[in-house]
Formats: C-alpha cells, sequence, structure tokens
C-alpha cells in the first residue's frame, strides 16, 4: 500500500484549463473550417478529453510555445530549436508500445487503446539537468495503470524504456556524427514506476502531443532531471536488473540511474542550486530560482529514497 | 602558389579600421536579437554562448594568419592586432554578460564558479593571461619589450587551447560543432611546431630553383 495520498483540491481551482478549453474550441472550429493556420509540428495536433487530474502546481504556466520550441530531443539534434525545427517528417501514427519481460501478459498495444486510458491533466515542473526549467501541462495517465494491465511478475523489480530509432524521419540519428548511441534508452525501479506521479503523457496544453515533445507518447517523471522522461517510446520491459540508461553509459560521472533533481548535489560540472525558469524574466529581468529537492515533489517521493545515500546514487 | 589582388597601400589602415567594425557587428547584431526576442526562450544564455563562440572564432582567425602567409604567400600580418583584440573585446563581452545578465552580480556565485567548476576556472585564467597581451598590443610596447614580446605573445596559445577546453566542457556532449572547433585549434597550435621544417623545406626548394635556373 503506498502511503500517499494525493492533495484533495477542487475542480474550480484549475483555472488554466478553462483557458485552454476555449482555446480548444477555438482549434476544432478552425480546422472544421479547413484553415491550415499551424505550423508543421503541430499540424496533427488534436484535440484530447480529459479530467483534471490531482495534481495542481501554483506557478505560472510556461507558455506553449516555450515548451514546444525549446527542449532537448537530440534525435532531432543537439540544439534547443532542433526538435520543432527538424521533426516535421515525424510520423507518430500509426504506434505500437511493446511492453515484454517479466511480465503475465506481454503485449503490443496500439496507440488508439493508449489513448483511451484515462487521461488527466497533470501539471508539473520540469527540471532539466543543464538548469533550465519550466511547469507544463501535460495530459496523461499513470504508468502504473498500464503495468496492471500486463500483471508484473514478482520478480520484476526495475522497468526499461526505449525510443524509437527512425533516421530517415529524425535526423538526429543519421550522418557520421552522432551525438549518442541510438536507441535511447531509460529506466526506473518499479517502485518509481508504480508511483502515482509517475505518467505517460500523450499530450500537452490539451492537445496530442508535437513531435517535437516525444510524440505521440512519453514518460513524465516529475522529480527527475528531464533526460529520465524518454520520449516516442516504442518498447516497455520488467527486467530484474538496473537497466542500462543511455545518458549514464555515455558519461557515469556526470549522470546517474537515479539522477533525482537535488540542489544539494552538484552536476561535476555546474551547479544544481539555481534554475533559470524559461519564458519568464526575459534579456534583462531576473529569472532564477532556487532549485527544489526532487524539484519541489519531497512530500511525495523522499520515502522512495530512504535510507539511500542520494550523494553517491546521484 | 595563390595569388589575389594586394590591396595598395593607401587603403591598409583604413582596412584595419573596417575590420574593426566588421568585427564587432556580431555583438550588435545579437545584442539587438537577444533584446528583441529574437534568441528565443533562454536570451541570456544563448548571448552569452554566441559571445563565447565569437571570440573563439577570432582567436582561430589570430592563429590562422600566419601559417596563411608561410604556406600561401599572403600577407594578412597588418590585420593580426585587431583580430586578436577583438577577440579579447568579445572575451570580455562573454564574462561581463555571465556576470551580470546571467548570475546578476551575485559575486559569491562567480567565485564559487571559479573555484568549484573547472571550465570557469580555465575561462577566467584565459581572460586573465589575455590582459597583458592586450595591453601590449601597440607598437610602442613592442619596441619598448623587443624580443620580451615574442615570448609574451606566445601565451595565445595557451590561452587558444584553454578557451576550447573551455568551451567543450561546457556543452552537455562533444558533438560536430565542438570537435571542429577542437580541431582547427588544434591543427593551429600544432602547425608552430612543424613550421620550422616546413620554413626550411621551402627555403630549399626555392634555393634550389634558383641555382638551377
Amino acid at each position: 500500500m503506498p502511503a500517499y495520498r494525493p492533495p484533495r483540491i477542487s475542480a474550480s481551482e484549475i483555472t488554466p484549463r478553462e483557458i485552454y478549453m476555449s482555446r480548444r474550441h477555438f482549434m476544432g472550429a478552425a480546422a472544421a473550417a479547413g484553415l491550415a493556420m499551424t505550423g508543421v509540428g503541430e499540424a496533427f495536433a488534436a484535440p484530447l478529453t480529459t479530467t483534471p487530474g490531482a495534481y495542481k502546481l501554483d506557478e505560472k504556466l510556461t507558455p506553449k510555445e516555450a515548451v514546444t520550441t525549446y527542449n532537448n530531443f537530440y534525435e532531432f539534434g543537439v540544439n534547443k530549436e532542433d526538435p520543432a525545427a527538424n521533426s516535421g517528417d515525424f510520423k507518430p501514427t500509426p504506434w505500437s508500445v511493446k511492453i515484454d519481460g517479466m511480465v503475465g501478459k506481454p503485449t503490443e498495444i496500439g496507440l488508439e487503446d493508449l489513448l483511451k486510458m484515462p487521461l488527466e491533466d497533470r501539471t508539473y515542473r520540469m527540471r532539466c539537468v543543464e538548469g533550465w526549467s519550466m511547469a507544463i501541462p501535460w495530459v496523461g495517465f499513470s504508468l502504473s495503470a498500464l503495468l496492471d494491465k500486463v500483471e508484473p511478475l514478482g520478480s520484476a523489480k526495475y522497468v526499461s524504456f526505449e525510443t524509437v530509432v527512425r533516421p530517415e524521419e529524425m535526423p538526429g540519428q543519421k550522418g557520421f556524427f552522432q551525438a549518442l548511441p541510438w536507441p535511447y534508452i531509460e529506466g526506473l525501479r518499479l517502485d518509481e514506476a508504480r508511483h502515482p506521479l509517475t505518467i505517460l503523457a500523450v499530450g500537452l496544453y490539451g492537445e496530442t502531443l508535437p513531435n517535437a515533445n516525444g510524440a505521440p507518447i512519453r514518460l513524465v517523471v516529475p522529480w527527475k532531471y528531464g533526460f529520465k522522461s524518454i520520449k516516442s517510446i516504442v518498447r516497455i520491459s520488467l527486467v530484474d536488473k538496473q537497466p542500462q540508461t543511455t545518458w549514464k553509459n555515455s558519461n557515469a560521472r556526470e549522470y546517474g540511474f537515479y539522477s533525482n533533481v537535488n540542489p544539494a548535489v552538484d552536476h561535476p560540472r555546474w551547479s544544481q542550486a539555481t534554475e533559470q525558469r524559461i519564458g519568464e524574466g526575459g534579456f534583462f529581468g531576473s529569472n532564477r530560482r532556487p532549485t527544489l529537492p526532487f524539484n519541489g515533489y519531497a512530500e511525495q517521493v523522499a520515502s522512495l529514497y530512504n535510507g539511500m545515500d542520494l550523494k553517491a546514487n546521484y | 602558389m595563390v595569388s589575389i589582388p594586394a590591396l595598395p597601400r593607401r587603403y591598409h589602415k583604413a582596412s584595419i579600421w573596417a575590420l574593426y567594425v566588421i568585427g564587432l557587428c556580431p555583438a550588435v547584431w545579437d545584442f539587438y536579437l537577444a533584446y528583441s526576442g529574437a534568441l528565443g526562450f533562454n536570451p541570456v544564455k544563448e548571448f552569452e554562448h554566441l559571445l563565447g563562440t565569437w571570440a573563439l572564432r577570432f582567436i582561430i582567425a589570430t592563429l590562422a594568419i600566419t601559417p596563411i602567409r608561410d604556406l600561401f604567400g599572403i600577407n594578412w600580418m597588418r590585420y593580426r592586432r585587431a583580430l586578436g583584440l577583438i577577440a579579447f573585446y568579445y572575451v570580455l563581452m562573454h564574462v561581463a554578460v555571465y556576470v551580470s545578465l546571467d548570475l546578476r552580480f551575485d559575486f559569491g556565485a562567480v567565485w564559487s564558479d571559479i573555484v568549484k567548476r573547472w571550465y570557469i576556472t580555465i575561462g577566467m585564467a584565459c581572460l586573465l593571461l589575455l590582459i597583458p597581451l592586450a595591453v601590449t598590443s601597440n607598437n610602442w610596447s613592442i619596441r619598448k619589450l623587443s624580443g620580451a614580446w615574442n615570448k609574451l605573445h606566445k601565451l595565445i596559445y595557451l590561452i587558444a587551447i584553454g578557451g576550447v577546453i573551455h568551451y567543450i566542457l561546457s556543452v552537455k556532449s562533444v558533438t560536430l560543432v565542438p570537435s571542429t572547433y577542437i580541431a582547427l585549434i588544434v591543427l593551429l597550435v600544432a602547425y608552430r611546431a612543424v613550421r620550422r621544417p616546413i620554413l626550411d623545406w621551402k627555403r630549399g626548394k626555392t634555393k634550389m630553383a634558383q641555382a638551377t635556373r
């Protein structure tokens, strides 16, 4: 039994939703009128039907344009603007996710069925290991609910994830000089994967995910550095040993398996004590803020790491 | 041998001043982009990095003057001081943006960066080493210091290597662009080691050509 109870909030408190609901109606009307008015990355954005989630964030949302045009997704290039600029050829449909390993019912589940999972609005902080952050209204469902469907065996201790490999559609995966080995792989301990905060996101700002943000389905683990939240997932495996992870393989001294947001444990090359909130402050305004332990989710997740040396298990 | 039309002597001075103006244009342009919001959602970091990259480019240009003269017979020596000083101005702007717009004059944070972060330590050391070079970049100093001036200005090799190390340590992974800067700087510094033999060999060839004429 998890000793965690989500905070109770009234639906009326979730004002941002109303704002984007009205935007959604507008989008629907625009689509009906046959107006192709959005950019390439957004061309396939479709509204999603969601219910308010149990997690509310009392912070200003990062503007949608910032969320969708400033991020890392090395499969499309190493610069922040590359994912939005180079993901136009990526085809997020049709899609399916293979779930295998130590499960009672290995399966391959189509995107249509994933979209039938109970979709919730989840506004989370996102803290990049590079020292910047955002507040993003995701749409997604609990990873735990999906794991229930495949019946993990008692021997399963970890969950590993894998991103799609499509050099023809992902320019960062071809050429003689590639930033990382593909596929991008990530992993969580089973109890981390089962935590109610951990979701598989299929949308943001009430619409399906743009290609740049990991369409059609990605992981969101808000208390860990952003690179743990693997994008465009094609495979989820339950395993008994700590899985390999891309950034740890690439530089184990700098990037650990846990990678929990921790202002007290610096990256070997830079401080993690503060972060820059993207889309705020502008050029001359101050937009640095202190980084919070577990990215502000300590109350919910700190107990997962009781007795663990967080400096050694960075 | 490559030959390009030589610039008439009377334009030399004007061309050097033009180089200062052109060389500092990217700073003005990038500042305008950052100020107007065209540098995306993290304009301070972006602007800071652009200034640093321009500093590296001008250091590379400074180091390229000698090999271009040795190997291609093009003498751009008159521009070398301007290129070096422009690089220094970019380093100054880079550091100024880091201290002011990025760290908001939090000198405690600057100091802890210097002592804790290798790439900042190296970057700051490069700035300090550049100062004597910038201060002695004038005819009076060259005359006054004579032989010592040459020795002092060899520091630029150390600064160039330090600068590129500072750069690669600051990026998350060494991809194509950082590797290109490393390669250029390594090549230009390594050239100095093989410069003598190359020059001797070329001189020998010319002598031989004269002898057999």
